[in-house]
C-alpha cells in the first residue's frame, strides 16, 4: 500500500511529455534582466551600479532584512541599467539589466564536474554559506533557505524531508534532476542534515517516477539515515503539509509551520543548489526549467540562467505562437498566466507551459448544484463552495471563521467543480481581505 | 500573435460536468427502468415519455417566457427529474396526471425556488406526494406484473395491492405477520411484485447504485446509513414482536426504500454537503420511514421521510462541518 | 338556536376579547418612548435605504437628525436639497445648501484608446482582476471593466458601455458613494455637479512617466504641465506625472481642454465647438 495524504486530492492527467528529455543548457541572449525581488520577503538591495563590469557569480544585490536573499550575476557582462521591467502581472518592478558579453566566472567558484562528497563545513558555517550563495526554495515558494535552516527557539528538528514529488502535471524538472544528478542530491541532503543536526531524512517521490525512485534508493543505501519513500500519485501530494502527513502521519497545526511537528521540508532542486553552494562555492544563478505543453513541438528541460527571457526558451522548444492561448509560469494547477513572453526566468520558475487557444478558455460557469465534489477534493478539509460564496457577498467574518486562511490555493476545488465555478478566484480575494482585516485589527 | 489569455489558476479543468453527472444518473436508472418495462409493459414506457417530455417542455417554457433567461434544458437535469418522477408512480397513471406532476416538480419545486441548485425539496418527490394527495385513487391503483409476455400492450392489466399495502391492511384486520401471504424474497429481489414501476426491482436498483458510486456521482454515506438504520430499527421491532412487525429484510426489499435510499435521498441539490451530515441525514430518513410504515396511516413512508429530512438539510450543513487539516481546538 | 353553537360563539368571543385586552395592555406597557418627530422626518426621506448618508437606512438617519438637533454635516444625497429643506422646516432648523455631487469616472482607457493586449478569462470581478494583472489594456491604473461599480449601484445609475468597456454615469446618480468604494483602483470620484450640470476633470489616473503611460493608452495624462500653465485660476496641479483639477477653483472656462495634447481632459454637458486638435476626442458622454 503506497503512502498518501488522507483527505481530498484530485487526479489530473499527468501529461509528462518531457520526462525523457535530458537537461540541455541554453545560452542566454544578449540582454538579461535580473529582478530584485526573487524570493519571499523584502527585495534585495543592489550593490552594483550602471556601467559596472561583472563576472558570473559576482554579487549583484544583498539581502538586508531577516527574510531576504542575495542575488548573483548569472553571466559576465556590463550593468546596463537598474530600471523597471514589466513582471508577470504587468506591473512594473525593479530589475538589474545586464548586457551579456560571455560566461566568465568569478575565480572563487569551483567549475569542475568532480563529485565532492566530503562535507568539511560545520552546521553554522553551512547556513552562512547557503545565505551568501543566495539559495532559496526552488519548489516555487522561494523562501530563503538559510532562514528555514535556522530553527526558532524552543523548537526541535527531528526529520528532514526532501520533496521530489513534482505533483503538478506537465512539469519534469525535478524528475530529470534526480535522474541526472542523484549523488549530488544525496550529498546536498547530507549537508542539510548536518546543518539541521538531524540524523534522519526521507526523500518523497511520486510513484510515476520509478526510475528516479530506484536510482536514488541505490545511492541512498550507503547512508542509513536517508530513506527513499514512493508515494501514491495524487495532487497535491507535493504540498508540504500533505507530504508531511503522508510520510509521518503528523498534521501541521493550522497557522503553524512544519517545524511545529519537527519536520523541515526542502525541494530536491534546493538540495542540489545547496550542494553547489557548499561544495563548489557556486551561487544560485541557474536552474532547470521544463518547457512543455500541447503547443510546444519539442517539450524539453533546459538549464537556464536566471534573467533569461521566457521567449528564448519558447523559441528553442519550438512553440507555435499563432495557436497559443496561455503561457503559464509554473504548473497548470498553481502557475501564473503570463501577459507576454518577455518576462525573465527567476529562481522560482520551475516550468513554462504553453496551452493551445481552445484548451485555455474556461468552461461556461453554471449554478452550484451542491454536489459537494469540492468538499471531497479539498486537501485541507475546508468547504470551498461556502468560502467562495461568503467571500463573494463580502461576509468576511464568516470566511475567517470558516478557516479560509488555511487554504493552500492548490486549485483542486475549482478543477473538480462540474459547474466550472471560479471558487479559487473568490477564495483568493477573501483571503486577501481577511488578512487585511486581521492586520488592521492588530494595530 | 494572438493576445494571450490571462486568468487565475488553476488553468486546467476536470472532466466532470453537470451534463456528465446527469447522464450518469440516467444510465444508473436504466436497469431499474428496463425491469419496470419488463414487468409492467407499455404503460411504463408511456408514463416515462410523457413525464420526461413535460418536464423538459415546462422548464424550457418557464425559463424562456416567464424568467426571460437562456433555457438550460441541455444540462439534462429536467430529464433526470422526469425519469425519476415516472419511476415513482404506477405505470397505469393517466397521462394528464403525469403532466400535472411534472408541472409541480419543475414549475413549483424547482423554478419557483430559483432554478437549478436552489430548490430546497426533491422535485420528483414533492410531485409524487402532490399526486398522491390529489389523485389518491389512480395513485394507489397498482398494476400487477404482466402474467405473460403476450400482454405487453394490454392496458387492462390486473391490479392489486403492493406488498406493503397487503401488510398494512391485513395487520389492521387482526392477522399476524406469519399469516399474511407476502411475496417471496426472490420476487421482491427481482421485482415481480406490484408497485411504482421503478421501485420494484431491488437488484436492478442496487446495480445502478454501484454504477453511481463507481462514477463518483454519489458517496456511500446516505444509502448505507439509510438502509442500515431502517434495517436495525425494523429488526429491533421485529425481535420485540414478530407477530406485528415484519422482518427487516422484507422492509428493505419492499416498497420504495431502495429507490429512495439510492436515487432520491442522494439527490445532490437537496442532500447535505459533508460526510457526517450525510450519515445523520440517512439515519433520519431510515427512522422516519419505518415509523411511518409501522405506526402511520400510510403503508409507505419513504417519500415523506426524505422530504422531512430535506427540510433539515440547511441546519445539518451548519452543524456538521468536515474535519479540518491541522485543526487547533 | 342549537345551544352548542351558542356556547361556541360565546367561548370564541370571550377568547377574542380577552386576547385583545392582553395585547392592548402589553403594547401600552412595553411601548418604546420615541420622539414623534422621528416618524415625521423618516417619512420625508426617500426610503431608499442606500446608506449614502452614512447611516444604516433612512430611519436610522432620521433618529440621528432628531437626536443631534442640527443639520450640520448631514445630507441625504438621494433626496438632495429639497428633502433637507423639508426636514429643516419640520424641525425648525436652518438647512445648509449643499452642493449637489455626482460620480465621475476618471479613466478614458476605452477599447479604442487602450486596445486589449490580452484576453481576461477569469471571474468577472474588478477586485480579482486587479490583483491578478494590470488589465487588458495594460495600464496598471486604468479601468478593468468587469463591472464592480455597476453591481454596487442601487440606483441603476452606472453601467459599463459594451462598446468602450468603460462605466458611464447617468442622471439617476445620487452620489451615495457605493461605486467609489467598489472600485479597487479609486477611479471614480465624487465631484460637484457644477453650474448648469457642467464639469471638467482629468480622465486619467496614471502616475507613470509620460512615455510609459502612452505605451498602453493614447488618452493618458503625460504630466506635461501645459494645462497648469494655461489655467488662469490656479485650479490645476500636477504631481506624480498626473494632473488634477480642483473643482472648487475651476470656473469651467475650458482653456485647459483645448491645450491638452492627449485629450485627456473631459468637458461634460458643454455645447459643442470647433476642435483645434485632432486625434481621439474623449467619448461623447452626457453625464
Amino acid at each position: 500500500m503506497l503512502k498518501t495524504f488522507k483527505k481530498g486530492g484530485v487526479h489530473p492527467h499527468e501529461n509528462k511529455f518531457s520526462a525523457n528529455s535530458p537537461i540541455q543548457p541554453i545560452d542566454p541572449p544578449q540582454k538579461i534582466f535580473v529582478p530584485l525581488s526573487q524570493s519571499l520577503g523584502a527585495p534585495s538591495k543592489p550593490v552594483v551600479k550602471k556601467g559596472d563590469e561583472v563576472k558570473a557569480g559576482d554579487i549583484l544585490a544583498t539581502g538586508e532584512s531577516f527574510i531576504s536573499s542575495y542575488l548573483h550575476s548569472p553571466v559576465s557582462g556590463k550593468i546596463e541599467n537598474i530600471d523597471d521591467f514589466i513582471d508577470v502581472s504587468g506591473y512594473r518592478k525593479p530589475a538589474i539589466f545586464i548586457e551579456v558579453t560571455g560566461s566568465e566566472w568569478n575565480a572563487s567558484v569551483n567549475l569542475s564536474d568532480e563529485l565532492k562528497e566530503d562535507i568539511t563545513l560545520e552546521g553554522a558555517s553551512i547556513i552562512q554559506k547557503v545565505k551568501e550563495m543566495g539559495v532559496v526554495g526552488l519548489g516555487g515558494a522561494t523562501f530563503p533557505t538559510h532562514v528555514k535552516l535556522m530553527i526558532p527557539q524552543g523548537k526541535k528538528a527531528e526529520l528532514l524531508i526532501i520533496n521530489g514529488v513534482e505533483c503538478e502535471p506537465y512539469l519534469t524538472s525535478d524528475h530529470r534532476l534526480m535522474l541526472e544528478k542523484p549523488r549530488e542530491i544525496i550529498t546536498g541532503t547530507r549537508i542539510l542534515m548536518k546543518a539541521l543536526g538531524v540524523t534522519r531524512a526521507i526523500i518523497g517521490i511520486e510513484n510515476n517516477k520509478p526510475d528516479a525512485i530506484n536510482l536514488l534508493s541505490k545511492h541512498a543505501s550507503s547512508y542509513p539515515g536517508i530513506e527513499v519513500c514512493p508515494l501514491r500519485v495524487k495532487y497535491p501530494q507535493g504540498g508540504e503539509k500533505q507530504l508531511i502527513q503522508a510520510l509521518t502521519g503528523r498534521e501541521v497545526p493550522s497557522g503553524k509551520l512544519p517545524i511545529e511537528v519537527g519536520c523541515i521540508v526542502q525541494n530536491v532542486g534546493t538540495a542540489f543548489a545547496v550542494y553547489q553552494a557548499v561544495q563548489k562555492n557556486r551561487p544560485l544563478v541557474e536552474r532547470v526549467v521544463t518547457v512543455t505543453g500541447t503547443n510546444v513541438l519539442h517539450p524539453s528541460n533546459f538549464l537556464v540562467k536566471i534573467g533569461t527571457p521566457v521567449s528564448a526558451l519558447l523559441e528553442k522548444a519550438g512553440w507555435q505562437p499563432e495557436k497559443a492561448g496561455k503561457v503559464i509560469a509554473g504548473g497548470p494547477m498553481m502557475g501564473k498566466a503570463l501577459l507576454n513572453a518577455d518576462v525573465p526566468i527567476v529562481k522560482g520558475t520551475s516550468g513554462i507551459l504553453v496551452l493551445n487557444g481552445k484548451e485555455s478558455l474556461r468552461p461556461k460557469v453554471q449554478p452550484c448544484i451542491r454536489c459537494a465534489q469540492c468538499v471531497s477534493a479539498c486537501p485541507m478539509g475546508l468547504e470551498p463552495y461556502y468560502l467562495a460564496r461568503v467571500s463573494e457577498v463580502e461576509k468576511f467574518d464568516l470566511a475567517e471563521n470558516g478557516a479560509i486562511l488555511d487554504c493552500i490555493e492548490c486549485g483542486s476545488c475549482q478543477y473538480i467543480c462540474p459547474s466550472a465555478r471560479p471558487l479559487l478566484d473568490h477564495i483568493r480575494l477573501g483571503k486577501l481581505k481577511v488578512n487585511q482585516i486581521i492586520r488592521s485589527r492588530n494595530q | 500573435m494572438n493576445p494571450l489569455i490571462v486568468s487565475g489558476s488553476p488553468h486546467i479543468h476536470g472532466e466532470m460536468t453537470i451534463k456528465s453527472i446527469m447522464w450518469g444518473v440516467v444510465i444508473a436508472l436504466l436497469p431499474a427502468w428496463l425491469a419496470g418495462v419488463w414487468f409492467f409493459g407499455i404503460g411504463a414506457v408511456i408514463v416515462t415519455l410523457v413525464s420526461i417530455a413535460s418536464c423538459v417542455l415546462f422548464e424550457f417554457l418557464i425559463q424562456k417566457f416567464v424568467l426571460k433567461q437562456e433555457p438550460t434544458v441541455n444540462d439534462g437535469s429536467a430529464v433526470v427529474t422526469g425519469l425519476l418522477l415516472a419511476m415513482n408512480v404506477p405505470s397505469s397513471l393517466p397521462w394528464w396526471q403525469v403532466v400535472i406532476g411534472s408541472l409541480v416538480a419543475i414549475g413549483i419545486v424547482k423554478m419557483a425556488f430559483g432554478g437549478l441548485g436552489k430548490n430546497l425539496f426533491n422535485p420528483a418527490l414533492i410531485a409524487r406526494v402532490f399526486l398522491l394527495i390529489s389523485f389518491p385513487v389512480t395513485m394507489t391503483t397498482w398494476p400487477l406484473p404482466i402474467e405473460s409476455r403476450a400482454n405487453v400492450f394490454n392496458f387492462d392489466g390486473v391490479t392489486g395491492p403492493t406488498p406493503l399495502g397487503t401488510l398494512k391492511t391485513q395487520l389492521a384486520m387482526g392477522q399476524t405477520v406469519a399469516q399474511i401471504k407476502l411475496p417471496s424474497y426472490t420476487n421482491l429481489l427481482w421485482g415481480n411484485i406490484g408497485g411504482s414501476f421503478g421501485e420494484v426491482s431491488a437488484i436492478a436498483l442496487i446495480i445502478g447504485g454501484i454504477y453511481m458510486l463507481y462514477r463518483k456521482i454519489i458517496t456511500w454515506h446516505i444509502p448505507v446509513s439509510f438502509i442500515l438504520t431502517a434495517f436495525i430499527f425494523s429488526g429491533i421491532l421485529c425481535l420485540v414482536n414478530p407477530n406485528r412487525y415484519a422482518d427487516p429484510v422484507f422492509h428493505i426489499l419492499a416498497g420504495g426504500l431502495l429507490i429512495g435510499a439510492i436515487f432520491m435521498a442522494t439527490d445532490l441539490v437537496t442532500s447535505p454537503m459533508t460526510a457526517w451530515g450525510k450519515i445523520i441525514f440517512g439515519i433520519g430518513c431510515g427512522v422516519l420511514t419505518i415509523l411511518i410504515r409501522v405506526f402511520g396511516a400510510y403503508p409507505e413512508g419513504v417519500s415523506f421521510a426524505i422530504l422531512i429530512m430535506n427540510a433539515f438539510v440547511p441546519l445539518i450543513d451548519r452543524a456538521f462541518k468536515p474535519k479540518r487539516f491541522g485543526e487547533v481546538k | 338556536m342549537n345551544p352548542s353553537i351558542l356556547y361556541a360563539v360565546i367561548t370564541l368571543a370571550v377568547i377574542g376579547a380577552g386576547s385583545g385586552a392582553i395585547l392592548y395592555w402589553v403594547a401600552s406597557k412595553f411601548k418604546v418612548e420615541e420622539d414623534p418627530r422621528i416618524d415625521t422626518v423618516a417619512e420625508a426621506l426617500p426610503q431608499a435605504n442606500c446608506g449614502g448618508c452614512g447611516y444604516a437606512g433612512c430611519r436610522n438617519f432620521a433618529e440621528a437628525i432628531v437626536k443631534t438637533g442640527s443639520l450640520d454635516n448631514l445630507l441625504c444625497p438621494v433626496g438632495g436639497d429639497e428633502v433637507m429643506k423639508r426636514i429643516a422646516s419640520i424641525l425648525g432648523l436652518e438647512a445648509p445648501t449643499m452642493q449637489p455631487m455626482i460620480a465621475v469616472v476618471r479613466c478614458n482607457g476605452s477599447f479604442q484608446n487602450s486596445p486589449s493586449k490580452f484576453h481576461y478569462d477569469g471571474v468577472k470581478s474588478c477586485a480579482f482582476a486587479h490583483i491578478t494583472f494590470t488589465g487588458e489594456g495594460g495600464c496598471p491604473f486604468g479601468c478593468l471593466g468587469q463591472g464592480d461599480c455597476e453591481r454596487a449601484c442601487s440606483f441603476d445609475a452606472i453601467h459599463i458601455n459594451p462598446k468602450t468597456g468603460l462605466p458611464e454615469v447617468n442622471d439617476k446618480c445620487t452620489a451615495c458613494g457605493a461605486c467609489v468604494k467598489a472600485c479597487p483602483r479609486n477611479i471614480i470620484e465624487m465631484r460637484p455637479k457644477g453650474k448648469k450640470d457642467r464639469r471638467i476633470f482629468i480622465t486619467c489616473m496614471n502616475q507613470e512617466k509620460g512615455a510609459i503611460a502612452r505605451k498602453n493608452c493614447e488618452a493618458a495624462c503625460i504630466g506635461c504641465n501645459k494645462c497648469v500653465k494655461e489655467c488662469r485660476f490656479d485650479a490645476i496641479t500636477v504631481s506624480n506625472n498626473l494632473a488634477y483639477i480642483d473643482p472648487h477653483k475651476c470656473t469651467l472656462c475650458r482653456k485647459c481642454v483645448e491645450v491638452c495634447p492627449t485629450n485627456c481632459i473631459l468637458e461634460v454637458n458643454f455645447p459643442p465647438r470647433k476642435r483645434t486638435t485632432q486625434s481621439d476626442s474623449p467619448a461623447e458622454i452626457t453625464a
